[in-house]
């Protein structure tokens, strides 16, 4: 990896986490419940995308580098498990084990299946 | 309309103490990501950087309730450190992705302990950093004698850790 890339992959990873905190500060404003679904939607959306360009790199659609950049870069800094893991242990604090087993559980289900999704589309475009 | 009534996320402050956090992050994850070789087939560098992004958010956001809530320092610390760095550096989509692989490539089982281990550790280590901090806290809360805060809140943090 040039030193270029790495700068690149590290402003790519302020601007994730930037639209990160733009987005969850619009969905809560909306949506007022205890679930995490913030973090849920930012994150299934990320891991969505993630596998969608991950196939494209797959069948050489997509120059690695470019993929490292908006991959590794931009939609790992997009999505978060430290985020995702600190809600879930709150809501076991709270004792509500429902919603902390859909947080923790649930969430790495529906991320693995959409970015499965994503993989397989990507790679047959 | 005047900055002061915007909430946070559409104020130009925060989004860039936000920004540099993440970047920051993204950098310190790509360097132990080129760092730590591949298990096998696991790329176990993310793990790692989850797994240690989830003790350190854990810590930060238990250890920023000593500081005095009247003070823009608490909240700011949590925007460039936790949503911009911790969230920068860990990751989520790499983890649904490289378990997604594995899963494609027909190893079921790695797959799942690889994806249910991180979730697993990691709440662990989360619920670490929050009693480390938490018992830093009480420590130095004991020794400059009681602060004007509530005198209670050292019970009620540590209530979690007994249940």
């Amino acid at each position: 990896m040039t030193p270029l890339i790495f700068l690149l992959l590290a402003v790519a990873g302020g601007v994730g986490a930037a639209v990160r905190f733009l987005v969850d500060g619009l969905i809560r404003a909306r949506l007022k419940t205890a679930f995490p679904w913030a973090t849920t939607i930012i994150n299934a959306s990320g891991s969505l995308v993630l596998g969608f360009l991950t196939g494209l790199t797959l069948v050489h659609l997509l120059p690695s580098d470019l993929s490292v950049i908006i991959g590794t870069g931009f939609l790992g800094g997009y999505t978060t498990f430290s985020t995702a893991s600190y809600e879930t242990v709150q809501l076991i604090k709270q004792g509500r084990h429902g919603a902390a087993f859909t947080s923790g559980v649930v969430m790495l289900v529906l991320c693995v299946a959409l970015a499965a999704l994503g993989l397989w589309w990507g790679s047959s475009v | 309309m005047s900055p002061g009534i915007r909430p946070p996320h559409l104020r130009w402050a925060p989004i860039a103490l936000v920004a540099v956090g993440g970047a920051f992050g993204a950098a310190g994850r790509e360097g132990l990501s080129l760092a730590i070789p591949n298990l096998g087939q696991l790329p176990i560098a993310i793990p790692v950087v989850n797994i240690i992004g989830a003790f350190l958010l854990g810590y930060l956001y238990e250890a920023v309730t000593r500081i005095d809530p009247a003070k823009p320092t608490g909240k700011n610390l949590k925007l460039l450190l936790g949503t911009g760095f911790c969230g920068g550096f860990t990751t989520y989509s790499s983890l649904a992705t490289d378990t997604a692989v594995l899963f494609r490539d027909g190893l079921p089982w790695p797959a799942i302990l690889y994806a249910l281990g991180t979730v697993v550790v990691g709440a662990v280590a989360t619920w670490a950093g929050i009693l480390l901090a938490s018992s830093i806290n009480a420590r130095m809360t004991a020794r400059t004698g009681p602060q004007p805060a509530e005198p209670a809140s050292t019970h009620a943090t540590e209530q979690g850790a007994g249940s």
